[in-house]
């Protein structure tokens, strides 16, 4: 069934009855060409370009919980390109250059919204590493301006720009912004399930059958399902899946906090970056204003997060928007992000024949969502490399080419 | 989270800062003949378990010590603490 406006104005004049469900619940079949383990935003949009662009035909998502139960749906919804290492330039650009023609062809809502995200700056050096960033990425053919106080004050007059740390100005990235995070998973898995894609839920994998160095499928909790290739994209839990498989990955589990308060208002159009402390803010088109900062900085599978890391959160908050502090808050959570040693991603092959990694996207890999999904279908169909991510070898930690876009060295918990 | 130190009694986390796993006390030769490869190994990979997880904190706002910790990564729950100078001293090293 193809969505459209007309389609809004029928189903109303027909009692809402003619809707279907957006994709099949399917049995696991004993064998598939291609599985995708992980049913979140990254793995339905590897089997979406699998089944459209590299025209496979046998394909399966297997998914431990219902589909976006993870990091798809425990994030805070933001898309941006702004990185200053070349290949991260690439990648990120190609990736937003996706976001803006992804509802068209998903024919689904995902309410991308480019509203500009905001990084204001408090002091010169922070405003010098603003415009090196900026200097970066426009030679690169990417956007970002700097605003002067003034500018920012007219965009966001509720800040306050007088307080312990005076606000001297901004970076601002217009095609940055934010997405309805649970409608880019629903809306890659209703295009990958009409081009046949089977997506099992509730179907955790228990291990790997491998023999003689060659994946042959996969033990799940619906048993057995046998495989030419297995690509694993689990986000938080990469290191444990491919434990199982035998393989050390250069990648620890941590957890990262968001928080969103009742439905407000809108009062903040865009998407703000606290320069004096580690704190960011947008507000979502249901009004509930979505706010995150720093890692919990020890290893965790909790989902859940601890109080020190909400309280400054909260604290910066109310610093940078004094107005907040009558708010309430309505939910927190946690989510797992798979933190690699360089702060950057893998999508590669293995040592074992078949199968292959999309992992290590630490708390950045929403946005990457669709140029990841295309990238490792890539390689899973033609068992190459996409060219924008053969920097993002899982050999680069060995062979000293790392992709260290922070320079914060071997410390996941840092990065 | 509340870390029972073995000199000064329960203390809060935010005293703390933290390292990793405490795989990283035991760093190799640097004069064998493979230690390229032990290096890598040293700095990249480590257990990254849901459950019982050693690992190296600092005692940052406190008496500096280092410290192991057995803490469950699902529950946050620390059943043993250690201090790191004792562990490296039981595994045969000089201090």
């Amino acid at each position: 069934m193809r969505y459209s406006g007309l389609r809004v104005i029928r189903e109303a004049l027909n009692g809402q009855k003619g809707w279907k469900p957006a994709w099949r619940n399917p049995e696991p079949k004993p064998n598939y060409d291609i599985i995708v383990i992980g049913g979140g935003g990254h793995g339905l949009a590897t089997a979406h370009y699998l089944a459209t662009k590299y025209g496979e035909k046998s394909i399966a998502v297997v998914e431990k919980g219902w589909i976006g139960s993870g990091n798809a749906g425990r994030n805070t919804t933001i898309v941006r390109g702004d990185y200053t290492l070349p290949p991260n330039t690439r990648f990120y650009d190609h990736s937003v250059g996706l976001w803006e023609k992804m509802e068209r062809e998903l024919n689904f809502n995902v309410m991308h919204s480019q509203r500009g995200l905001l990084f204001v700056h408090h002091n010169d050096s922070e405003r010098d590493d603003h415009y090196r960033k900026t200097n970066i990425m426009r030679m690169q053919g990417t956007d970002g301006e700097i605003l002067g106080p003034e500018q920012v004050r007219k965009m966001y007059p509720s800040m306050n720009f007088d307080g312990r740390f005076p606000i001297t100005g901004a970076y601002l990235h217009r095609r940055g912004g934010t997405a309805r995070h649970d409608a880019v998973v629903w809306g890659y898995a209703r295009s990958a399930d009409r081009r046949g894609v089977d997506i099992l839920q509730n179907c955790e994998v228990m291990g790997f059958r491998i023999e003689q160095g060659k994946v042959l499928g996969i033990e799940t909790t619906r048993g057995f399902i046998g495989a030419r290739k297995v690509g694993v994209s689990v986000a938080g839990n990469t290191s444990r899946v491919m434990d199982m498989a035998g393989i050390r990955t250069p990648i620890e589990s941590h957890v990262l906090q968001a928080f969103v308060s009742e439905g407000l208002k809108p009062i903040i159009p865009g998407q703000v970056n606290y320069g004096a402390g580690h704190f960011y803010i947008s507000q979502s088109d249901k009004g509930g204003l979505v706010m995150g900062g720093d890692l919990d900085q020890y290893n965790s599978c909790a989902q859940r997060g601890n109080l020190p890391v909400f309280e400054s959160v909260i604290e910066a908050a109310v610093t940078l928007f004094p107005m907040l502090s009558r708010a309430r808050l309505l939910r927190a959570w946690g989510g797992l992000q798979d933190m690699s040693m360089d702060g950057h991603a893998v999508i590669d092959e293995t040592p074992i024949k078949g199968l292959y990694l999309n992992g290590g996207w630490c708390y950045g890999g929403f946005k990457a969502t669709p140029a990841a999904g295309e990238c490792f279908a890539h390689l899973l169909s033609t068992e190459q490399p996409h060219e924008l991510a053969k920097p993002y070898r899982l050999d680069r930690f060995r062979t000293g080419y790392l992709l260290d876009e922070k320079g914060q060295g071997p410390n996941p918990n840092r990065q | 989270m509340i870390i029972n130190h073995p000199l000064l009694g329960p203390r809060d986390r935010q005293e703390f800062t933290y390292l990793g796993d405490a795989c990283l006390i035991d760093r190799p030769d640097w004069q064998a003949g493979n230690a390229m490869d032990q290096f890598y190994e040293y700095v990249y990979l480590r257990d990254d378990p849901a459950g019982e997880h050693r690992e190296l904190w600092y005692h940052e706002h406190g008496d500096r010590s280092w410290l192991v910790v057995t803490r469950n990564t699902v529950t946050h729950e620390i059943t043993n603490v250690e201090l790191a100078s004792d562990v490296a001293r039981k595994q045969g090293r000089s201090k």
